[in-house]
């Protein structure tokens, strides 16, 4: 009698409980999907609004009407931008720099990584101890010491270092090499040591078992290295800044910023239409390779 | 160079006629020091040798020909700009990674919360602003706080509340910087906190519903536990970032309105740079070390700790 009771006690106690998970889990999806869209709207809406105003000309902006809204869109700041060569300049040299930058890197990476994962000598722990410190130097230390030093090599050998594009092509390796040998680093440190054994057994040198082995086995983490060296080439405002001044030596990111501007006229929708298409080449590769990306993001702190 | 070096390696090892320097090369450890050799030399020259040269050049004077000690330091220290600068930084830093922190998790719970099928598009999307590059969305949000055009003062004035000097104040364009530093960070966080659920085992969720854990001890005994490790390391890498950053204030508002949203690195490049005084900017962004170095301590730490876990 009383078991029974219990019994029934319980599963009636279960059932109801039951049914509040449940219910519980629809209202917390229903909060879940109201909060993600309402940060997906904040986090969308400057460059929703780029593309917004991108489509407006000058009359449009300054009218007194609904900014939010285009009532005559018209793709007139794309033609005037991509038809004055000044912008095709910016494109070409951040284009020229990222794609330089990316090789050199994965150049230099590719094989420290590997030296430091696998082929221990000495220092070796303290060096790669050292390359993740320097990830960890951030850029404005160094421009100024930089700024000068470059000065100095010009006096002293005549080098014109200040004031070219290619000289973005020693600052930015200082920002990518650190962080593309230390993830690269973790991504080879978790290959098998029997699959470089077996190599070994096999007869293969050094570099075959870099090329023949570790490179095709760490290809998502080299694949995830490239995107971050290119995106931070890409991106980089303080060196280009502070090192390039004339126009035609400019990357994209300060050529916006100090050609589109003239004095205190902004011509926005220009701006906006340049800012688009400059944020368009890593958006890109992030629509199709965004796994790798992310990999990449959470590589730094997670592996190692 | 390492290429010959491994060719060296490969002669069959019969050939006794090999020179010392040879035998020297071949070596397996020589072989990893020339692999490692680009690397180090870019550290040394690119990174290590302009960190120190900063330190002489903040002893110089202005037109760097005459040793001045610590005078740069003390001019600064009876600037009141500077003591505006440190609070800046300060407040910019530990506020936006309060709050790039506290989004991020929330994102990452809701996120995690939602079936999984759909968790790819929201995380895709809500990733966008960390993808885009800071100088491109920078100009979108100065754009968006357009005193005159703004797209937020348009929406203010719908709701009949007065228009916002939004980077003419000063409070305003220290809560506009931080809000565009918090709206490029958390989707890093979100991330980082995502992949840091996913690895908490099922199991430890059944095992706590089995003892009657409710939801705000199912998050203080087995999520902020699991999640320890990550939440500090991502802090604390952000916590160096935006420390040092330059972009987000600089298009923003340049330090203006009368400096008082620089931080050290606008305010180092505006006097070394701009200002063309070398040595004081260089002793400006040197006082970034304390807090970098203090961060890089712990990051170093928990490095070490997770090594010797592992092995």
């Amino acid at each position: 009698m009383t078991a029974a009771s219990i019994t029934t006690a319980t599963t009636l106690g279960r059932r109801r409980r039951y049914g509040s998970i449940t219910q519980d889990r629809r209202w917390a999806l229903r909060w879940s999907y109201f909060f993600l869209t309402v940060f997906a709207i904040f986090f969308l809406m400057p460059p929703i609004y780029m593309l917004i105003t991108s489509l407006k000309t000058s009359a449009e902006i300054s009218a007194a009407t609904n900014p939010w809204w285009v009532y005559h869109p018209t793709l007139s700041n794309y033609f005037e931008l991509l038809g004055s060569g000044q912008y095709l300049t910016f494109f070409r040299n951040s284009a020229l720099v990222s794609v330089i930058v990316v090789a050199v890197t994965m150049l230099i990476s590719v094989p420290a990584a590997f030296a430091l994962s696998r082929m221990r000598f000495w220092g070796s722990t303290a060096l790669a101890t050292g390359v993740f410190l320097t990830y960890l130097i951030p850029e404005t230390l160094l421009f100024i010491p930089l700024f000068k030093m470059f000065a100095l090599v010009n006096e002293y050998t005549g080098i014109q270092l200040i004031n070219r594009w290619w000289v973005l092509l020693l600052l930015y390796p200082t920002l990518t090499v650190p962080f593309c040998t230390w993830i690269m680093i973790g991504y080879f440190a978790s290959i098998p040591k029997e699959l470089d054994e077996a190599a070994l057994m096999d007869g293969a040198n050094y570099r075959q078992i870099l090329t023949r082995v570790f490179i095709p086995v760490a290809l998502p983490g080299l694949i995830a290295a490239t995107i971050f060296a290119f995106t931070v080439s890409w991106a980089q405002f303080l060196y280009p800044l502070a090192f390039t001044t004339s126009a035609e030596q400019l990357v994209l990111p300060v050529g916006i910023v100090t050609s589109l501007i003239k004095g205190d006229v902004f011509n926005w929708g220009q701006i906006m239409t340049g800012a688009l298409i400059g944020a368009a080449p890593p958006l890109i590769i992030y629509a199709f390779l965004m796994d790798y990306y992310i990999a990449g993001l959470t590589a730094g702190a997670t592996k190692g | 160079m390492a290429d010959a070096a491994l060719e060296a390696l490969s002669i069959p090892r019969g050939s006794r006629r090999r020179s010392a320097l040879r035998k020297a090369i071949g070596r397996k450890s020589t072989i990893a020091f020339l692999m490692t050799l680009p690397l180090i030399l870019l550290i040394a020259f690119l990174v290590l040798y302009p960190a120190f040269y900063s330190i002489h050049l903040a002893t110089l004077n202005k037109s760097m020909e005459r040793f001045v000690g610590f005078s740069n330091f003390l001019f600064l220290f009876k600037r009141e700009t500077f003591w505006m600068v440190v609070r800046q930084s300060c407040i910019f830093a530990i506020t936006a990674v309060i709050f790039k922190a506290l989004i991020g998790f929330i994102l990452a719970h809701f996120v995690h919360n939602i079936p999984s099928r759909g968790q790819r598009k929201w995380r895709g999307m809500l990733l966008v602003p960390w993808v885009i590059p800071p100088a491109m969305s920078c100009l979108a949000w100065l754009w968006l706080f357009d005193p005159s055009y703004s797209a937020f003062n348009w929406i203010l004035e719908k709701l009949s509340v007065g228009p916002v000097s939004w980077t003419g104040d000063a409070y305003w364009a220290r809560f506009c910087v931080i809000l565009v530093n918090v709206w490029i960070g958390a989707p890093f966080f979100m991330i980082m906190y995502l992949a840091a659920l996913k690895s908490v085992p099922e199991q430890l969720y059944e095992a706590a519903a089995i003892d009657g854990a409710n939801w705000w001890q199912r998050m203080r005994y087995v999520t902020l536990p699991m999640m320890r490790n990550i939440m500090a390391i991502t802090a604390l890498f952000s916590l160096i970032v935006t420390f040092a950053n330059f972009d987000i204030v600089r298009i923003l508002t340049a330090g203006g309105p009368t400096d008082r949203t620089h931080v050290f690195a606008t305010w180092a490049f505006w006097i070394g740079i701009q200002g063309n005084d070398i040595p004081l900017g260089a002793s400006v962004s040197l006082f970034m070390v304390p807090i970098l170095t203090v961060a890089a301590v712990f990051i170093l730490r928990d490095i070490h700790r997770r090594a010797s876990d592992m092995s």
